[in-house]
């Protein structure tokens, strides 16, 4: 890349809506999914049998459903990340490139 | 070529048909199975199979590293679960839910949590930046030399580490449900894993790598249903029966043993979340698909498969509890008159082995033994795979030859690379066959988050990283990692025998990623030096392209 396509890139509007929006976005969800685990994790190390109280009358504790549930949020994280960024920011990076051609 | 691949096949199944009249011979715990060996030789000869026609594909080094890079993102996402999940997730972490309950579904979680911060943060930027090894995009605006040494270093190291844990496990697997050898056993996974690489390179990896993804999600399906079943698809009425039946009674329901100090629990976290972020041939891949749109595709679809998989082994370990535990069909009996208890046949990581014949009988049995090999010749294909891509584009193409080498030249280095390393691995598997392992797959775990994950990280998102702090900081994570796990408790009590450990964790990621930052960080901002400043100014034209893809890699033509 030349100085000037560098320099064309930088200063396009869209580039800077692309990187501000897509990484505002990927940091919030991978903060979401640490504070999910760490929680988990943490909520383990320090009360172990915070985990071990039982729902209604059977054996059944609420561990299981939390610990499912970060496995299907795990999955759905990525879903929602994936279907923005497929959409929303591919077609912003693409009209950067198709101007940066125009420039060329 | 062609000629070799066939005289190589047919000495293998020969090897395998011999084998398998020596187990009658000498069958003493396994029951002779037939269905496990007829599975088991369908897909090797299916899977070299589909070697012979990768190798017709596989004529340029782009071909040989990365499929050509054509490989869809459904295929990619298949193809990193098949990578992902191991023997050892498969029937470790059901031996462990067997024997503890809830703390397998711990571990498993942990090991799935670092798939979409992958996606969200590494993803797209490494497909952007790379074309064979993650050294591309590490020394992207670095110096090539210094960084690329490095990097390969961390990758052979991971590499070799995960590959003696896989042998030995396939060995002591093999040598359980076939009844084979050890030595053979373990020759036998090498001497096709060889043969994958070197003639199929990524695409026949990749394929075998979707296939056993498929068998395996499909056999664990199965097994699952088929517990569901038994319990009229009620959840509380299968953990009921379990907790009646289980020692430790309603105590498998909750948290135990695994993580009891807040040290411990955050530093295993960090292992497993940064070191599947540093994984050589899990990064790989991210190289075989088209572009970024496909990279993140692969990841929700890895992420997809890999969740429902673990929820699939907390619920075949829960099986194994109820099914396994107390069946006097697989009880061993002659380590019960010793120990007391009641251990099963071959350990408590065959629980779901025990389990698949518990619902399926002899033929299942057989079809999960084969899927079981399917996993562990697929996963140390990618790893293989890995290692002679950083040995060959890496050292040879780009440190040694300083980047001036003919494609050709660098595929055949890559060729010979895998044999050694091949060759190499089965020397290790059949030395470390007595030893405790324990600590193995922590240490590569450790090394990569410690090591490649650092340098990797940082060079994609920090415009002030310097060759010198990449270098110094990430040798200095390594040579932590490696000190904490040899002075932690695994290798310093239960292998060197002392008292007490000097370092008190099992898992020294906490500490050593800790290390590898902060070193980087240092070491970069003090380094004034004219290089340091051109490269901390090439950063923009490497974040323009890791953002939009401007100059990426493309797919092959073909």
């Amino acid at each position: 890349m030349t100085k000037e396509q560098i320099e064309h890139v930088r200063n396009n509007p869209k580039y800077q809506k692309l990187v501000k929006g897509r990484s505002r976005f990927a940091w919030t969800l991978s903060i979401i999914m640490l504070v999910v685990y760490y929680a988990f994790i943490l909520t383990i190390a320090f009360d172990p049998s915070a985990l071990g109280t039982r729902m209604g009358d059977g054996v059944m504790t609420i561990g299981i459903p939390i610990g499912i549930a970060i496995i299907i949020i795990a999955f759905l994280l990525t879903g929602i990340y994936v279907r923005r960024a497929n959409s929303e920011f591919d077609a912003l990076s693409h009209q950067v490139k198709e101007e940066l051609k125009d420039i060329a | 070529m062609k000629k070799l691949l066939f005289i190589s096949l047919t000495l293998l199944l020969g090897a395998a048909a011999v084998a398998s009249g020596t187990i009658e011979g000498e069958v003493q715990k396994q029951p002779l199975n037939v269905s496990a060996i007829i599975m088991f030789l369908l897909f090797v000869s299916g899977t070299l199979g589909i070697t012979y026609w990768a190798a017709k594909r596989t004529k340029t080094a782009k071909d040989f590293y990365t499929a050509g890079g054509g490989i869809t993102g459904f295929q990619n996402g298949m193809a990193i679960a098949g990578d992902y999940m191991s023997a050892a997730s498969f029937l470790g972490i059901s031996g462990l839910v067997y024997l503890k309950g809830y703390d397998g579904l711990i571990y498993s979680i942990g090991f799935l949590v670092g798939w979409p911060v992958i996606l969200f943060l590494v993803s797209e930027r490494l497909r952007n930046l790379g074309k064979y090894t993650f050294a591309d995009v590490a020394a992207y605006r670095l110096k090539q030399t210094p960084i690329r040494t490095l990097a390969a270093f961390g990758s052979i190291a991971t590499v070799i580490l995960y590959l003696i844990a896989q042998m030995v496990g396939a060995g002591k697997l093999i040598q359980l449900l076939f009844g084979l050898p050890y030595e053979l056993a373990v020759v036998l996974v090498g001497a096709l894993m060889i043969l994958y690489v070197t003639f199929g390179g990524m695409l026949a990896t990749t394929w075998v790598q979707i296939i056993k993804a498929i068998l395996l999600l499909s056999g664990a399906t199965f097994m699952a249903i088929a517990v569901m079943a038994h319990f009229g698809f009620s959840l509380e009425t299968m953990f009921a029966k379990a907790v009646e039946v289980h020692p430790n009674h309603q105590a498998i329901m909750a948290p135990g043993g695994l993580v009891s100090d807040p040290v411990s629990a955050i530093s295993l976290g960090i292992a497993l979340m940064f070191g599947t972020a540093g994984l050589p041939h899990i990064l790989m891949r991210f190289f075989t698909v088209a572009d970024a749109k496909e990279a993140r595709k692969s990841v929700f679809f890895a992420t997809g498969f890999i969740g429902y998989f673990y929820i699939l082994t907390f619920i075949i370990g829960f099986g194994a509890i109820i099914m396994v535990l107390n069946n006097p069909q697989y009880l061993d009996v002659a380590k019960q008159a010793v120990s007391g208890g009641s251990p099963i046949l071959g350990g408590n990581n065959m629980a779901a082995i025990h389990l698949s014949h518990a619902v399926g009988g002899n033929f299942f049995l057989g079809f999960i033994s084969a899927v079981a090999f399917a996993t562990i010749l697929a996963v140390v294909s990618g790893l293989t795979l890995a290692g002679a891509s950083a040995i060959s584009h890496d050292l040879y193409a780009n440190v040694f030859r300083r980047g001036s080498v003919d494609e050709m030249k660098e595929m055949k280095v890559s060729k010979i690379a895998t044999v050694i390393l091949g060759i190499v691995t089965i020397i290790l598997g059949i030395a470390f066959e007595k030893q405790n392992i324990a600590f193995v797959v922590g240490l590569a775990f450790a090394i990569a988050a410690s090591a490649n994950f650092p340098v990797l990280f940082l060079s994609m998102f920090w415009s002030k990283l310097t060759t010198r702090g990449a270098v110094l900081g990430g040798s200095l994570g390594l040579a932590a990692a490696v000190m904490l796990v040899i002075l932690g408790p695994i290798v310093w009590v239960q292998i060197f025998g002392y008292e007490t450990a000097v370092f008190p964790y099992k898992y020294p990621a906490l500490f050593s990623v800790t290390v590898a930052f902060l070193g980087i960080w240092f070491f970069s901002i003090t380094d004034n030096s004219e290089n340091a400043k051109n490269e901390r100014e090439a950063f923009e034209a490497q974040d323009i392209r890791s953002q939009t893809g401007i100059g990426a890699e493309g797919a092959s033509a073909h």
